[in-house]
Parts: structure tokens; sequence; C-alpha cells
């Protein structure tokens, strides 16, 4: 099995198709955070207004979950990196049950909005609301296919392709909590 | 168990909640008072080392191959610059 530690032999984790996709998908939300910003400075308080309509509790929940799944997936890497593939599927499925978990409180948290009769065409702040978190969980919900594939992949013995495409799909899913991270701060926090 | 408290990730895991509880405090206006600006620049900065740190130390980037960890590390530094010029700059 290999090592990921030693500095001077640079490990690329997972495929470099993998990486091209990621940059780009992190890319491609950089330009709609700084979009979001340039136009919350054109109408502070309307912004600022509409945000205090947002339930900081369920965002921080979720960013509880989206935390603790991306570390489970890290040590079910390590699992499956010290053979341990029954170990590596646990963790992958705890990794699940939490992205589930964030799921099911955005859920809870639309409908709320949409019961309280905001909606994407209230105003810029919501459309912006909707559109980065409902693309957010879109990769959430991709990413949920992701961590199932690689659960089923590791009934086999793990081998170097194996450890590979669960480097990938781990990857990947962390990609999904960096950018929940900065959306945190940057719908329910900034003000 | 012993196991899981010997990894780094660990760790790293228990002190991004623990910012994200403080950068949840900034949120309320806690911590620097009344000025709003100084707790959001507290907030979008811990966004960013927490950020850096999944990087580096979930997705391995720390290991990777110089070119990569450059480029993420420039993302990191460019977006979060940009935000904060971006909302310093707000009447």
């Amino acid at each position: 099995m290999r090592a990921a530690s030693d500095p001077r032999h640079p490990h690329l984790p997972g495929e470099s198709g993998v990486w091209v996709f990621i940059l780009g998908d992190m890319l491609m939300f950089a330009a709609f955070f700084i979009v979001f910003m340039f136009y919350r400075s054109e109408d502070v308080a309307l912004y600022v207004k509409s945000q205090l309509t947002l339930n900081q509790h369920l965002g921080a929940l979720n960013t509880f979950f989206m935390l603790t799944s991306s570390w489970c997936v890290a040590v079910a890497v390590e699992a499956a990196r010290g053979a341990r593939p029954r170990g590596a599927q646990g963790w992958l499925l705890a990794a699940m049950s939490c992205a589930l978990g964030f799921v099911i409180v955005k859920f809870f948290e639309y409908r709320e909005k949409i019961l309280a009769g905001f909606t994407l065409t209230s105003n810029d702040f919501f459309m912006y609301y909707y559109m980065l978190t409902g693309l957010h969980l879109m990769h959430v919900l991709l990413g949920l296919g992701v961590l199932a594939y690689l659960w089923q992949c590791l009934r086999t013995p793990a081998g170097d392709t194996t450890l590979r495409t669960l480097e990938s799909g781990a990857s990947f899913w962390h990609m999904v909590d960096i950018l929940w991270i900065v959306l945190f701060a940057l719908l329910y926090l900034v003000r | 168990m012993s196991q899981i408290l010997k990894l780094r990730i660990t760790w790293l895991w228990v002190f991004l909640i623990v910012a994200t509880i403080a950068s949840w405090e900034f949120g309320h206006g806690l911590g620097f008072g009344e000025n709003v600006r100084l707790s959001t620049t507290a907030v979008l900065v811990i966004a960013f080392i927490k950020a850096r740190m999944v990087i580096l130390d979930f997705m391995e980037v720390r290991h990777a191959p110089l070119g990569l960890r450059l480029a993420l590390e420039a993302w990191t530094v460019l977006v979060a610059g940009t935000l904060l010029v971006l909302y310093w700059q707000a009447g």
C-alpha cells in the first residue's frame, strides 16, 4: 500500500481527470462567490435584511454534517491503505449518514423558507441563496452516489486501482465540503 | 478507537468544529461587539483557513505535486482576498 506522506515523492490523490473536474468546479463556484459579494455590496441593506430570515442553526448543523462526513471519508481512505476494507466501508457508511443528514436538514430549511413566502423570485438575495445552495445540494446528491459506489468497490480486496478510485471519490467529496464551508460563511454569517 | 485518535485528521476535525462554533459566534456579532465589519472579516478569514485545512490535509494536497498545491493555495488566497476587498468597499 502506498504511503502518501513522503514529501520527496509527491503523490496525486486519485485520477488526474478528477482533478481537472474539481478545479473547474472550484473556479465556477469562485466566480459565483465573487458575483454574490459584488451585488451584495451594491445593496447591503436588502441582503442583510433577507439574511436575517435564514435559520443559522440549521446552517451550522449542516456545516457540522459536512465537516464530519469529510473527516469520515478521510479516515476511510486511511483504513483502506492499512488494508482494512471492512473498516473503510464502515467509515463510508458514517460519511453517507452525515450526507443524508445534510440533505434532510436542507429539505426542512427550504420548506421553512418557502412556507414563509421566500422563493427564488422574492429578491436578489434569495435568488442567489436558492441557486447557490441548490447547485451545492446537487453536488451533495452526486457525492452520495459516489460514496455508495466507493463502498461497493471495497467489497473486493483493495488493490492499487481500488485505492486510486477511493482517493478520486474522496477528493470530490472534500471539494463539496470546502464549497459548503465558504457558502455557510457567505450566505449565513457575513453581515 | 485509539488508532483514530492518533490520526492528525481527527484533531483537524476537532479544530474545524471549534472554528465553526467561533465563526458562528462572530456571525451573531459577538467577539467584536458592535463592529460588524471586523466580525465579518473574522468570519471570512476563518472560513478560508478551514477550507485550506481541508484542502491540505483531508484532500492530501500537502503531499500532491507542487502545481496542484499552488493552484489551490492561489484559489484560497485570491477568492478570500477578492471577497474581503468587495466587502470593505461597500458603503
